[in-house]
């Protein structure tokens, strides 16, 4: 589990932030993006996906907990 | 390619140029780092095709073996965002160089008695000896923070900056700075920005944010400042190089917003403290303020917007852009204040846009200005053909490719070699860069700016930033200096060649 901050892009995507690995990504696909369930796998531009437990939709930029896939 | 490019001094290089232009500099590298600098290195191509998204490989650990002008986590947090925070005294936690060949160099202005009520110049260091390493430094911080606080008694707060010895001998600086607080009844923030975290400074600037978000923001009995007004703004990221965020502040206050915050040139505890009540945060420096802009976004709900005072064309974009967040006696004021000045840089501009409007510039710095200044030197008709970051992100390089222009050349933490090959073939007539660049350019005899510290003049943001931009420039680069580089006896010993050949 690592702490990771997802946020709204400028061009209204989500961005994936990982300080402790300093590593900034985008995201390209959200599995959940409902407004009651909100979270699931995220894949990232970079190939790598993380999952992070489905929650009702926050207000971004959000702190979350997520989980390494691969 | 070489021969090439001296031949067409004056036009720009086209994408295929550029491309070999890289190709030929990676050439010298083994295979390994050729690979791996060859994805640092590209060329912007946002002209046909629209939308680009391309970007180079960014935040990633320098090459062993190059010259990198990177810094470390401590020169970020120390340095950058800590230091300028007048009324605290920052103390450099261990061995005693890294607080003294960084004390004062950034010229971060404030106003205040120096050594009385603000510290900002003052090197204050722990002095890691031998036995400092073997036995543990905690014992020497707690005395310390006492004798400080007994021989500056009119500072707000003490931070402890860590620097390497502290991390990789494990002292316990957060239980030390708990005490230390309680006894001299002051915040003591610990900041664990021991110098070989993350690849760059860049690090450093995220755990000052969150050091900030932890012990300044969450701390009892602080932020018991002035009534919040509807129109209270704070100044993000301008570290008041040679005056910034003085030059930046009134024209805010001049379209009618209070600004009751500066982070952290010529800033305050209090001002800190005080921000988390503000209506609107404004982002100057994006790469090392995001983070804590967007912890007030996501905890207090403030919305931040970044904004450009670099040049009259961003300056009025982004006070439209401020004002849009407002009422409507805000967006008259903003008006206002763009007609007032307008005339003003419109003289700058017809003073200094003949004697250098053409000419090419190449910039390599830190923060955000590898992609603000564009705009200034637009301004004066001048074409920014290379630019590049010490330590940027992708978001950085995202946000640059609205700035240039296509086929500009785009390099993240350039090694000493690649830069001089760069400026050798593109021949730029200016080189925008830092003081580790400064005289190995001179030397070859190109015009040199140090954008870090604006060599030494400044401010250079807002409309009275602008006029002393441009003189800036034109003094530099229009200076008759240049054409003495080559001693005599070698322009003859060059010519007798040339003609014995």
């Amino acid at each position: 589990m690592a702490n990771i901050i997802i946020s709204q892009a400028v061009d209204g995507s989500l961005t994936f932030y990982m300080p402790k690995k300093d590593l900034e990504e985008k995201v390209q696909s959200l599995e959940f993006t409902q407004a009651d369930k909100w979270g699931g796998e995220l894949k990232l531009a970079s190939g790598q996906s993380y999952y992070i437990d489905p929650i009702i939709e926050p207000r971004l930029p959000k702190s979350l907990r997520a989980r390494r896939m691969d | 390619m070489g021969r090439a490019l001296e031949g067409k001094n004056m036009t720009k290089l086209s994408k295929d140029e550029a491309q070999a232009l890289i190709n030929d500099v990676l050439e010298v590298y083994p295979a390994k780092a050729r690979e791996d600098r060859a994805k640092h290195l590209d060329f912007a191509d946002g002209g046909d095709g629209g939308e680009s998204q391309k970007c180079v490989t960014s935040n990633r650990k320098s090459l062993p073996g190059v010259m990198t002008i990177r810094g470390c986590a401590y020169a970020g947090s120390k340095g950058v965002v800590w230091g300028p925070i007048k009324d605290m005294i920052h103390i450099s936690h261990g061995p005693v160089g890294c607080g003294q060949y960084s004390r004062a160099g950034r010229r971060n202005y404030y106003i205040g008695t120096t050594g009385v009520d603000s510290f900002g110049t003052m090197n204050f260091t722990s002095d890691f000896q031998e036995k400092d390493i073997v036995f543990g430094g905690d014992k020497k911080l707690a005395k310390l923070i006492g004798e400080l606080d007994q021989l500056f008694p009119l500072n707000r707060g003490i931070s402890v900056q860590s620097e390497c010895p502290i991390g990789l001998i494990g002292d316990d600086i957060e239980a030390v700075s708990k005490s230390s607080s309680r006894e001299i009844n002051k915040p003591v923030v610990p900041v664990r920005c021991e110098g070989f975290r993350g690849v760059s400074q860049s690090l450093g600037h995220h755990i000052a944010n969150d050091s900030i978000r932890d012990y300044v923001f969450d701390r009892e009995d602080g932020g018991s400042g002035p009534e919040p007004g509807p129109y209270d703004v704070a100044i993000l990221g301008d570290y008041n190089i040679g005056g910034d965020a003085w030059s930046s502040r009134i024209l805010l206050e001049e379209m009618g917003l209070r600004v009751v915050a500066q982070w952290s040139g010529d800033g305050t505890l209090a001002e800190m403290e005080q921000t988390p009540k503000v209506k609107l945060n404004l982002l100057h420096c994006y790469r090392s303020m995001n983070y804590i802009s967007r912890h007030m976004e996501e905890k207090y709900g403030i919305p931040w917007i970044e904004y450009n005072f670099f040049g009259p064309t961003k300056i009025a974009e982004s006070l439209r852009k401020i004002a849009s967040y407002f009422d409507d006696s805000i967006k008259e004021g903003a008006e206002k204040v763009i007609a007032r000045y307008q005339p003003m840089m419109q003289a700058v501009i017809d003073k200094y846009k003949p004697r250098l409007e053409g000419k090419k510039v190449m910039l390599y710095v830190g923060g955000l200005r590898p992609r603000h200044v564009i705009g200034a030197y637009e301004d004066l008709g001048m074409e920014v053909v290379g630019t590049g970051y010490e330590f940027g992100h992708k978001d950085d390089y995202q946000r640059t490719n609205e700035h240039v222009n296509n086929a500009t050349l785009i390099y993240d933490d350039v090694t000493g070699f690649e830069f001089e090959e760069f400026v050798k073939r593109v021949k730029p007539d200016l080189v925008g860069s830092g003081v580790k660049e400064k005289y190995i350019f001179q030397k070859m005899g190109v015009p040199f700016r140090q954008m870090h510290s604006w060599d030494y003049s400044g401010p250079y943001h807002g409309y009275d930033g602008f006029a002393i931009f441009a003189k800036d420039m034109d003094m530099t680069l229009n200076n008759p200096c240049w054409g003495s580089i080559i001693p005599p006896w070698k322009q003859a010993g060059e010519t007798e060649q040339a003609a014995v050949a």
